[in-house]
């Protein structure tokens, strides 16, 4: 459906000007299929190099996001992490002077494609960020219902109010604001903000959910929860994580990605890919060794 | 920590405490007393030498009093603190006297202002009237005029500074930012002559209307306008237009349900300050709008008065009655500090009400 999408804007270049062109997905305003166990997407990168200008951040990643599972993204600051992810929903490109040179797949299409509307990825393929950011001008209710108010066709209200409690009971975060959903998201502590922010990003059922660092900003017992929480999401969704707590990667993800970068100035590579415990336990190279024992980084 | 060492902590935090103690503080008035003493002292030297006047007295008090504090205060508590007081003082005199003015002008304006307000001021115009009439139709002039001036200016004014924040880049960019700048410099009779010479080509030499008025002053406003909004949108933190991007928003969307709600209160304050810093502009008004004694409330069809104009007319040709005619001048100047005081209070408050907590 991505490309049908796409071809009905050949000509649309860069932000898409248009609000919202027929469904985006069977499933983004369809409030039953939410049931557990569905088949999300599988992101594959070919040979991916990302740039800022002529800085050369992420060189030749090759390596695959496999669907309903937790793929973390490990590597010291500065290796591209962030950066990499950032590229997987077009969310790199805001960056003035960015540059993307490869292939990114979302089962099989071309996400970088000719015709390709970014805004259309973006729906499929959502993100939470480091620091919570709710929207300070919406209420709670609001800020879930922010991407059906903003993308979505007219739905009614009870339908919403479906949504919202679904994701927020998705987000567990449902009990704690049921009394309050009309106050302002700002106003809850920064692990609730930060499940808010979870539940606004499921609530337009995106494919893939992208996390930057979800839990940096917060204190050991919300980043537990948010833990929790992500082990359930992958029954529905397919999980990037970025990461610098190697126990978060070693307790929450299913596969590990290990990037590196030689020196600074150099751009960061993917240095081995692997399921999280083989990556732990018996990494393949040198640097992952180093890196999640502890010895530097 | 070693029991030797904390003790030895605690010796030198009690020596510091000690030495404090020892140098001992100014009592809470000492300030005020040294201040009233010097302007005491000041005084009493003038009246002696007969050449007594209150600023005289203020212009010597504070350096006395300056001099007095630093020694006293020097003695008993210590050079530094010494320093601090005479500091203080300076800024708080400097405070003062900046504020002397504006004090002085709200004084004066309303003692002269008061005796010409009368229900006859804001209820009737001065069709007809040799001595006397009000200036009903000034009053609604200015409102008009500027009125239709912020209608002009907002809308151009935000969408410039969205173009400037969101879009914008390069040398376009730049060359924007750089007539922006170029244009709040103009002087404001150029842009009275410019509308002019616009409406000119349109309706022939002598035409004189309320809209070009606005023209001429949404000249002056869209500059102001462009700026403030500038400086509003650049705070709305850059991780919100991106939460938005991420669930999928095209831009303009983003722009209107995130950028522009989350700047609400800012932009509101900035068109409310922009338009009170034109409302009383006179000289582009001198040519664009002329001169009337009637009131008339059609910005398209022909001479519009308003308070600046009103009150310049007043003074510059007084009637027989002069008095009256000054009275009726300081009262329409009144009229408009009161109108801008009330833009003023306005913006604070819709700011209070409707301003976004942004981290």
């Amino acid at each position: 459906m991505l490309g049908a999408a796409g071809t009905k804007r050949n000509a649309e270049k860069g932000q898409g000007q248009m609000s919202n062109v027929g469904p985006v997905t069977a499933t983004s305003t369809d409030p039953v299929m939410g049931s557990k166990g569905r088949t999300a997407k599988t992101i594959e990168a070919r040979g991916v190099n990302l740039y800022y200008g002529d800085f050369h951040a992420v060189e030749d990643v090759t390596m695959t996001i496999a669907p309903n599972k937790v793929t973390a993204l490990i590597g010291s600051s500065g290796c591209g992490k962030t950066t990499f992810l950032r590229s997987l929903n077009r969310m790199h490109e805001l960056t003035v002077g960015a540059g993307v040179k490869g292939e990114i797949t979302l089962d099989g299409e071309d996400i970088y494609g000719a015709g390709i509307d970014p805004v259309q990825v973006r729906r499929l393929v959502g993100m939470v960020f480091q620091s919570p950011n709710p929207f300070p001008t919406m209420s709670i209710y609001d800020n879930v219902a922010s991407g059906l108010n903003l993308n979505a066709g007219r739905m009614s209200k009870s339908q919403k109010d479906g949504i919202v409690e679904r994701s927020l009971r998705g987000a567990h975060l449902w009990d704690e604001v049921k009394d309050r959903l009309d106050k302002p998201g700002t106003g809850l502590s920064g692990g609730q903000q930060q499940r808010l922010c979870i539940a606004r990003a499921i609530a337009v059922e995106p494919e893939v959910l992208l996390m930057d660092e979800p839990c940096s900003a917060l204190d050991p017992v919300a980043t537990l929860a948010i833990e929790d929480l992500i082990g359930e999401l992958k029954s529905k969704y397919t999980i990037a994580i970025v990461t610098h707590n190697m126990q978060q990667a070693a307790r929450a993800s299913d596969l590990t990605a290990f990037f590196n970068l030689e020196e600074t100035g150099k751009p960061g590579r993917l240095v081995e890919i692997g399921p999280t415990e083989k990556i732990f336990t018996q990494p393949g190279e040198k640097a992952t060794e180093d890196y999640v024992s502890g010895r530097f980084g | 920590m070693t029991p030797p060492v904390q003790e030895q902590a605690t010796v030198e935090g009690g020596a510091l405490a000690s030495a404090k103690i020892a140098g001992g503080v100014l009592p809470g008035w000492a300030t005020y007393a040294v201040v009233i003493a010097g302007a005491a002292l000041a005084a009493a030297v003038l009246l002696a030498t007969g050449a007594f006047t209150v600023a005289l007295m203020l212009l010597f008090a504070v350096p006395v009093a300056a001099v007095g504090l630093y020694c006293w205060s020097r003695a008993v508590e210590g050079p530094r603190r010494a320093k601090d007081r005479v500091l203080t003082l300076l800024i708080a005199s400097a405070f003062a006297l900046a504020m002397l003015p504006l004090i002085s002008l709200l004084y004066e304006v309303a003692k002269r202002g008061i005796p010409g307000l009368s229900l006859e001021f804001f209820t009737s115009d001065a069709r007809g009237v040799i001595n006397g009439g009000g200036a009903a139709h000034a009053i609604v002039g200015t409102l008009v005029i500027t009125g239709v001036a912020a209608l002009i200016s907002v809308p151009i004014g935000i969408m410039a500074a969205i173009y400037l924040t969101e879009y914008g880049t390069g040398k376009l960019r730049r060359a924007l930012t750089f007539f922006v700048d170029v244009m709040t410099g103009i002087p404001s009779i150029v842009a009275g002559l410019f509308a002019y010479a616009l409406f000119e080509i349109f309706f022939g030499p002598g035409i004189r209307l309320g809209v070009m008025g606005s023209a001429a002053l949404a000249v002056l406003m869209i500059p102001i306008v462009i700026r403030s909004a500038e400086e509003v949108l650049k705070i709305v933190p850059n991780h919100l237009r991106e939460a938005a991007y991420a669930l999928g928003t095209p831009k303009w969307k983003t722009i209107t349900k995130v950028v522009l709600p989350t700047a609400f209160a800012g932009l509101v304050t900035g068109v409310m300050l922009a338009t009170a810093r034109i409302i009383g502009e006179t000289a582009p008004l001198l040519v664009t709008t002329g001169v009337i004694d009637s009131l008339n409330s059609d910005p398209f069809n022909g001479r519009m008065q308003n308070l600046a104009v009103y009150a310049y007319n007043e003074y510059r040709s007084p009637g027989v009655m002069k008095q009256a005619s000054y009275d009726r001048a300081w009262a329409a100047a009144l009229t408009l500090i009161a109108i801008v005081m009330i833009l003023n209070v306005v913006a604070r408050l819709i700011y209070r009400r409707y301003k976004t907590e942004i981290r």
